[in-house]
């Protein structure tokens, strides 16, 4: 489009605050039609937050949002898509149990005439038929979704929005499940929509992507904006660089003593189709791993594997030099792995029980007398101990309910439960997600002193920073595959950040 | 494995007909009056009460709900009309059966949606309270019919026996209903995925109300269908017919998860069932052995739901990576 069109979308100052914690902090850009602008940014840098204000999602604090310059402020998803602003979501929102016409129609189908209220099956197959045609899926309309691929289900999704009239379509995300020939098609698509005047916002980590398909690009991170220009004028390594920024925390604390010589946990052709991908590492006692990957990339996914929650179909896992064949939960506990979920709050804690119930969950064999009845006495003991060691904020352990702590408190208490039984291998999935900087520091501590006394740690993080912090190696993982692996001093962030992206190969060549 | 697992859900899609392929040779093997087609006229005719009381329950299932209280809703039902009901002509008992047992099952229906009560636990208790009344109504005695009810059974519909004539019309509004129209779609989306219906706009509540009062009328015609084969109904009259409706339906094809089957396996599912009871009652069996045969086909049907829902969800199961080409 010429320069001088009026924009579609303007948005000015945009703030937003969770519990008090700005997520947003002056976030503005502009899309205009026919155009796609690449949102890019860290996971947490406020993507999200700024896309579900778009969409109707959440209501923002400041800020002016104008959509063909008249004030725009939908107030729930359905005002969105009656403005027209259309948000195609990672995780795709269609009833795999109905046909793509009926998911097309499902909250308004248009009936025959007459006195009974039946659909009118052929207006929706007609209707169908035509979106399905501008987004180059020949498929009936009355195929089940549930027969259709992941890409094939995007392009429904897509045909959604344009038998919605949608003049700005969010995409978030939209190519990690999807093999290459689908991707290229639904850039292809992508174009054909700018073509009619449609303009799109694409969130996407795979940076090459937004450069072959954006006109511009804005960077955000920490909520702030950090740079934005047309996709023309900026490069790979400049992106990045305003993705992860120059700042250096100083909170991540000094560790004493050195990482062991002994092996304390390998894993090895690890395989499940769609998931991972002959994945093989191995952790020394004493020794913290990293493991960078973004969201989707396969990373909780591993976890989980390791520590018997997913199946796998092949691989080999040893720790203490004992295989573990085809975990279980219990398996992999009595061989001595912990697990930090990373959703604490559905999977990690009982939040109506108290801070002693909770702590002697993982190891209630340990406070059972005789008969195997459980002794209060020790209940109480135990929970105390652990209390103290974690620093927690109450001593009432016995009385407090898990829910009444607070995010950081809530996580000591979970670390502390799997300590109690002295881990060979902690797995600890976005320890300090949510939770304030003081807490983080407790638990970096409570980390070291774990590593300290001997267990091996894989740290799965969102957060480069800590990382970068507090491991001693750090492994990168993308499309369930182990893509580089990185030593201490230094760690090159912006090389980690292209590995974890998964763009080494092909970044070299541009280099 | 992923073909494998297709090849698996495609047996098990079919296991009610290959159980029923299975069935016609046993029985026809151990009596020839099995496979004779009066029996079959008798067969569907027998299985018509449990059919609409089935159609009325694959609503509710839809939605990934339950209704445990259509037994009770019959009793109570079949006992408002032989008390109270007696020398009026027919037709107006019959709306007064649909009547009550429709607000029954909108009494259901306002408890699950507007407190977020389970299914199971409120028409279990709706249960209980019906067939309670009904008792106390009736003083436990059997209670007889008039002659025009009874009569009603030997009745035809255009050379049609009444008993398939009045399944065969719930069965097609049934159909239509669910299949062609906005509210039988919503059906199958509020119970594919709630929160997705939701979040589309779709009046969930309000759907699954209605299926609860749509589950009640189909247990009232069904109950009244019933009444004209039986001509009597006593304290037992009812009794756990909910468990061989939901079976039916199961076995049929809708899932217990929501969202999947249609009143059609429905149907079938209650001819299965009919057949087999028929079946054994040829052949003479020890009728202590019926509900053995019955819990096993109950059984059957809710292994082999659990195992296609399992399968199901594996097949969709999101990946991260793209799947190796098959």
């Amino acid at each position: 489009m010429a320069d001088g069109t009026m924009p579609l979308l303007e948005v000015e100052g945009l703030r937003k605050s969770f519990f008090g914690v700005t997520v947003l902090h002056d976030v503005g850009f502009s899309v205009k039609p026919g155009e796609a602008l690449g949102l890019v940014g860290e996971n947490g840098s406020g993507k999200s937050t700024s896309m579900n204000i778009l969409g109707g999602v959440h209501q923002p604090d400041a800020g002016e949002m104008r959509l063909d310059g008249k004030p725009y402020a939908p107030a729930d998803p359905k005002a969105a898509i009656a403005a027209g602003v259309a948000f195609i979501h990672q995780e795709l929102n269609l009833f795999q149990n109905l046909s793509i016409a009926e998911n097309l129609f499902v909250d308004a189908f248009p009936r025959r005439g007459g006195l009974l209220p039946l659909i009118d099956r052929k207006a929706i197959s007609a209707r169908t038929e035509a979106v399905l045609k501008e987004v180059d899926l020949h498929m009936k309309p009355s195929t089940e979704v549930a027969r259709l691929s992941q890409g094939e289900r995007q392009l429904v999704e897509i045909a959604k929005a344009l038998s919605r009239n949608a003049r700005l379509i969010i995409f978030d995300e939209p190519t990690t499940s999807l093999t290459r020939p689908e991707v290229e098609r639904l850039f292809a698509i992508i174009e054909r929509l700018k073509q009619r005047g449609i303009a799109i916002i694409y969130i996407s980590h795979a940076l090459e992507d937004v450069m072959a398909t954006c006109e511009t690009i804005t960077v955000l991170r920490d909520g702030h904006l950090a740079g934005a220009g047309a996709a023309k004028d900026l490069s790979l390594q400049q992106i990045i660089a305003m993705m992860v920024g120059r700042s250096i925390d100083t909170i991540y604390p000094q560790r004493s003593g050195t990482t062991g010589t002994e092996v304390a946990f390998s894993v090895s052709g690890l395989t499940q189709p769609g998931v991972a991908e002959n994945i093989g590492f191995d952790i020394k006692a004493g020794e913290i791993v990293g493991l960078a990957g973004l969201m989707g990339s396969g990373r909780s996914e591993l976890a989980r594997m390791i520590f018997g929650l997913d199946s796998f179909r092949s691989g080999r896992i040893e720790i203490g030099g004992k295989p573990l064949s085809e975990p279980t939960p219990v398996k992999a506990m009595e061989a001595g792995i912990a697990f930090l979920t990373e959703d604490r709050r559905g999977e990690g804690l009982l939040m109506d029980f108290t801070i002693a119930e909770n702590t002697v969950l993982a190891s209630l064999r340990d406070v059972a007398g005789a008969f195997g009845i459980l002794d209060g006495g020790k209940i109480a003991k135990v929970s105390l101990e652990m209390a103290s060691a974690m620093r927690l904020s109450t001593d009432k352990v016995g009385e407090v309910k898990v829910k009444h702590l607070s995010g950081g408190n809530q996580q000591k208490v979970v670390i502390g439960k799997w300590l109690r039984r002295q881990p060979k291998l902690f797995i600890l999935d976005e320890p300090t997600r949510g939770i304030d900087v003081g807490a983080k520091q407790e638990v970096y501590r409570i980390i070291n002193g774990l590593v300290e006394r001997g267990s091996a740690v894989l740290l799965i993080s969102s957060e480069i920073e800590e990382l970068i912090g507090l491991s001693d190696r750090i492994l990168t993982i993308s499309r369930g595959e182990i893509t580089g692996s990185f030593d201490r001093r230094p760690f090159d962030r912006e090389a980690i950040m292209t590995a974890a992206a998964g763009l080494t190969a092909r970044l070299e060549a541009a280099l | 494995m992923k073909l494998g697992s297709r090849a698996l859900l495609l047996i098990l899609q079919n296991a009610p007909y290959l159980l029923f392929i299975v069935l016609l040779v046993v029985f026809g093997l151990m009596s020839d009056r099995f496979l004779a087609l009066a029996n079959f006229r008798n067969i569907i005719i027998q299985a018509a009460p449990i059919a609409i009381l089935a159609i009325g329950m694959t609503f509710v299932l839809l939605t990934a709900q339950i209704d445990l209280s259509v037994g009770g809703s019959m009793y109570l039902t079949a006992s408002v009309l032989a008390l109270y009901l007696t020398g009026i002509p027919w037709p107006i008992g019959l709306a007064a059966v649909l009547v009550l047992a429709g607000a029954i099952g909108a009494v259901n229906g306002f408890v699950v949606t507007r407190f977020g009560i389970a299914s199971f636990i409120v028409t279990l208790a709706t249960l209980f309270i019906l067939r309670g009344i009904a008792m106390y109504l009736s003083n436990t005695r059997t209670l007889m019919f008039e002659d025009q009810i009874l009569t009603l059974n030997r009745a035809t519909v255009l050379g049609i026996p009444s008993a398939i004539f009045a399944f065969l019309v719930v069965f097609a509004i049934a159909w239509v209903v669910l299949h062609q129209t906005p509210f039988g779609r919503q059906v199958y989306a509020v119970g594919g995925d709630p929160e997705a219906a939701r979040k589309a706009g779709l009046p969930v509540s309000r759907i699954v109300f209605a299926c609860f009062v749509i589950a009640g009328l189909c247990a009232g015609i069904g109950g009244f269908v019933s009444i004209t084969q039986i001509g009597a109904v006593g304290p037992k009259y009812g009794d756990q017919i909910e468990f061989a409706a939901i079976a039916a339906a199961v076995l049929g094809g809708v899932s217990l998860f929501g969202g999947r089957g249609s009143v059609s396996g429905t149907v079938f599912g209650a001819i299965l069932i009919k057949s087999v009871q028929n079946g054994l009652n040829i052949i003479n069996a020890d009728p202590y052995i019926y509900p053995l045969v019955t819990a096993a086909i109950i059984f059957l049907a809710v292994a082999i739901d659990g195992l296609r829902t399992r399968i199901i969800e594996r097949l969709e199961r999101r990946t991260i990576r793209p799947l190796a080409a098959e």
